[in-house]
């Protein structure tokens, strides 16, 4: 046990608000085709990880500043979000839950395939050009990284939820989420908003793989982020951006007090065990999470 | 003997609920059971049985999540953590209590089955996407529960070794032994999973895939028969997991990871969900899946690649090609192997006069 227990509380909270921030940046692209598509993406991980080597490769491979490696991976991400949505994912439109979840698990296991044997087996570096020194703020040790992190995660979490609630695009997706029929009827092209909702979450991983490219380093284990998503969004509830940003603040500082304080005791690991345990809780009480929508269900 | 009928002439309900409506079919399977049984064991090396074996213990598996996901409608992530359950159950009664394999493979699926249960109690509040992230849920606890306890995973690598069966006062050493083993197990499943599926059991699992609240209003208990679903798909799941034990003669949690659920969903997804021709036919498939492509890749693949890439992409390609036959299937065939089969079967039905 550290010597000054609140010294060390308060860095398990900063840390974990920060990685929590983070963690609320890669939900949001799940909750994104969740809310506009009604489809659940298990391949958000693998999204991730695809857009960190996008970025990584093209720093490497084309020495590119990081900038326009980032740029790339934007674009990049944007024209598979497309893709897929067009020779996957349309087709399943109307089809029960499993044959969604099931292609995107397929689409997981071809994406770390191919990011593989493209980009090879080994940890590449993504080079943010912020300085390495980490800000110090009392005890608390911040690396600019995850403040950077934090910060795109917040500034696309406020647009976001402007998007929805006021532009014209974001009220269209979610009538398109709401009912498929009657946003037909009203003469939205449901369709194209699929795909937009594809796009946009493809620009969303992007963010994420670079940020967490910067901090982990890419390589096919960046995908195991995704197996985070999932407790975040249910704490959250499935279709509430704000949803997200709880559900991540809380995993990311439940993750860091369960690996600060039940780790020398149990033989490591916690970190990966609390928060869906946390889960499991939280959709025993209440399975349409903090913030989500309840539905009505009719025979 | 061999001719199918050429429309529908039956006359009476005993006629129309016969196990063999035609000569022909009791032709089927006796040539099934002699080519697999006797012949197949007769004639292949140990080479070969060693995967006709992984197929078998795949199929018990298979079916067992068939019962839950195709014919209950209520999805699972979580099969390989059941699987792990009866392995480690069925390790701990061997190297502790000697016990026997008509003792661990029962004591295995009946400890896996109590897990699954209890996984499945939350199915009654949640279901689709909930339930799915749920089993998932479950499959990292178990698996880090596991890891973690050393009174269940025996400690060093979480791994236990396990001697191989006894049966008659004689230890099944060789590939072939072990097959017939496997296949009286096999043959139990697809016989316990038919019958189920016929009886007033498998009737409420039906319903309940179809619409579970329509199922509730007519008088089906479906909290219970959902818990019934979870309980025999993981019973089969623990079987699996002993079978696998023996098999590999070490129980070991590496073995039954994330990966061997979505393995296991893959089967049936691509055999046919709802169906237990659809899950052998996945099982051999996703069983085959990977040692083929070895095989073609060693045979063919240096003219692609470098031989020291060829190691490297063998792995990554199985993934592609994994990944791209499960989306092939839900986009293009979403009833699996077994339709197309179906599909085949009905053509030559009225073969040649196919009008």
């Amino acid at each position: 046990m550290p010597e000054f227990e609140w010294g060390f509380t308060l860095v398990l909270l900063t840390n974990g608000v920060m990685i929590g921030l983070m963690y609320a940046l890669i939900a949001l692209g799940f909750v994104l085709i969740y809310k506009a598509t009604d489809a659940i993406n298990f391949a958000q991980g693998e999204f991730v990880m695809f857009a960190g080597f996008i970025a990584a490769g093209a720093a490497d491979i084309f020495a590119l500043p990081f900038w326009a490696s980032a740029l790339l991976s934007i674009g990049g991400m944007v024209a598979l979000g497309f893709g897929l949505e067009r020779i996957v994912l349309r087709p399943l439109i109307g089809r029960p839950i499993i044959a969604v979840v099931m292609a995107t698990i397929g689409l997981a296991a071809v994406l770390r395939g191919v990011a593989t044997m493209a980009f090879g087996a080994g940890t590449r570096a993504i080079v943010m050009p912020v300085s390495d020194e980490p800000i110090e703020l009392g005890i608390v040790m911040l690396p600019p990284v995850q403040l950077v992190g934090a910060g795109i995660s917040l500034a696309f979490l406020a647009a976001f939820t402007w998007f929805f609630l006021k532009s014209r695009i974001g009220i269209a997706m979610r009538a398109v989420a709401d009912s498929q029929q009657v946003a037909m009827a009203m003469g939205i092209n449901v369709r194209r908003y699929f795909a937009l909702a594809w796009a946009m979450a493809g620009v969303v991983s992007a963010l994420g793989g670079v940020v967490w490219g910067t901090m982990l380093g890419v390589d096919n284990q960046l995908a195991l982020v995704g197996l985070k998503v999932f407790p975040v969004v249910i704490l959250g509830g499935l279709d509430s951006i704000l949803g997200a940003v709880i559900g991540g603040l809380i995993v990311g500082v439940v993750e860091n007090f369960a690996a600060g304080y039940f780790d020398p005791y149990v033989g490591g690991g916690t970190k990966d065990f609390a928060p869906y345990v946390l889960m499991i809780a939280v959709l025993m009480l209440r399975p349409e999470g903090m913030f989500g929508r309840r539905r009505i269900e009719r025979v | 003997m061999f001719h199918r009928e050429a429309g529908v002439f039956k006359t009476s309900y005993a006629a129309d609920m016969a196990l063999y409506p035609l000569p022909i079919a009791k032709w089927a399977v006796a040539a099934c059971a002699g080519l697999f049984i006797v012949i197949a064991p007769l004639t292949l090396t140990e080479y070969y049985v060693s995967i006709l074996n992984l197929i078998l213990i795949a199929c018990v598996g298979a079916l067992g999540l068939n019962i839950l996901v195709g014919y209950t409608g209520q999805i699972s992530i979580g099969h390989g953590a059941f699987m792990s359950v009866g392995a480690y159950t069925a390790a701990n009664l061997v190297t502790q209590l000697g016990a026997p394999f008509w003792i661990t493979i029962p004591a295995g699926g009946l400890m896996a089955a109590l897990i699954g249960a209890l996984v499945g109690i939350p199915s009654l509040r949640i279901k689709g996407i909930y339930l799915a992230i749920a089993t998932l849920a479950a499959q990292l606890i178990i698996e880090w529960t596991i890891n973690h306890v050393p009174a269940i995973s025996g400690g060093v690598q979480a791994s236990i070794q396990v001697p191989r069966p006894t049966l008659f006062g004689m230890q099944l050493k060789t590939q072939t032994q072990l097959y017939l083993f496997l296949m009286f197990f096999v043959v139990l499943a697809i016989v316990g999973t038919s019958n189920l599926m016929r009886s007033r059991i498998g009737r409420a699992f039906i319903a309940i895939r179809d619409q579970d609240i329509a199922a509730e209003i007519i008088g089906i208990n479906i909290f219970r028969y959902k818990l019934w679903a979870f309980a025999i798909s993981s019973f089969y799941a623990g079987v699996t997991g002993v079978l696998y034990t023996y098999y590999l003669g070490i129980a070991n949690y590496e073995q039954f990871q994330l990966t061997v659920s979505i393995d296991y969903l893959a089967m049936i997804i691509i055999g046919g969900l709802g169906s237990i021709l659809g899950s052998i036919f996945g099982a051999i498939f996703v069983t085959l899946l990977p040692i083929v492509t070895r095989w073609t890749l060693e045979a063919f693949g240096g003219v692609l690649f470098s031989q020291a890439d060829l190691l490297n992409s063998i792995s990554n390609l199985r993934l592609i090609m994994f990944g791209v036959l499960i989306i092939f299937f839900l986009v293009v065939e979403p009833e699996g192997l077994n339709r197309l089969w179906r599909n085949i079967r009905n053509y030559f039905r009225v073969w040649p006069f196919s009008y």
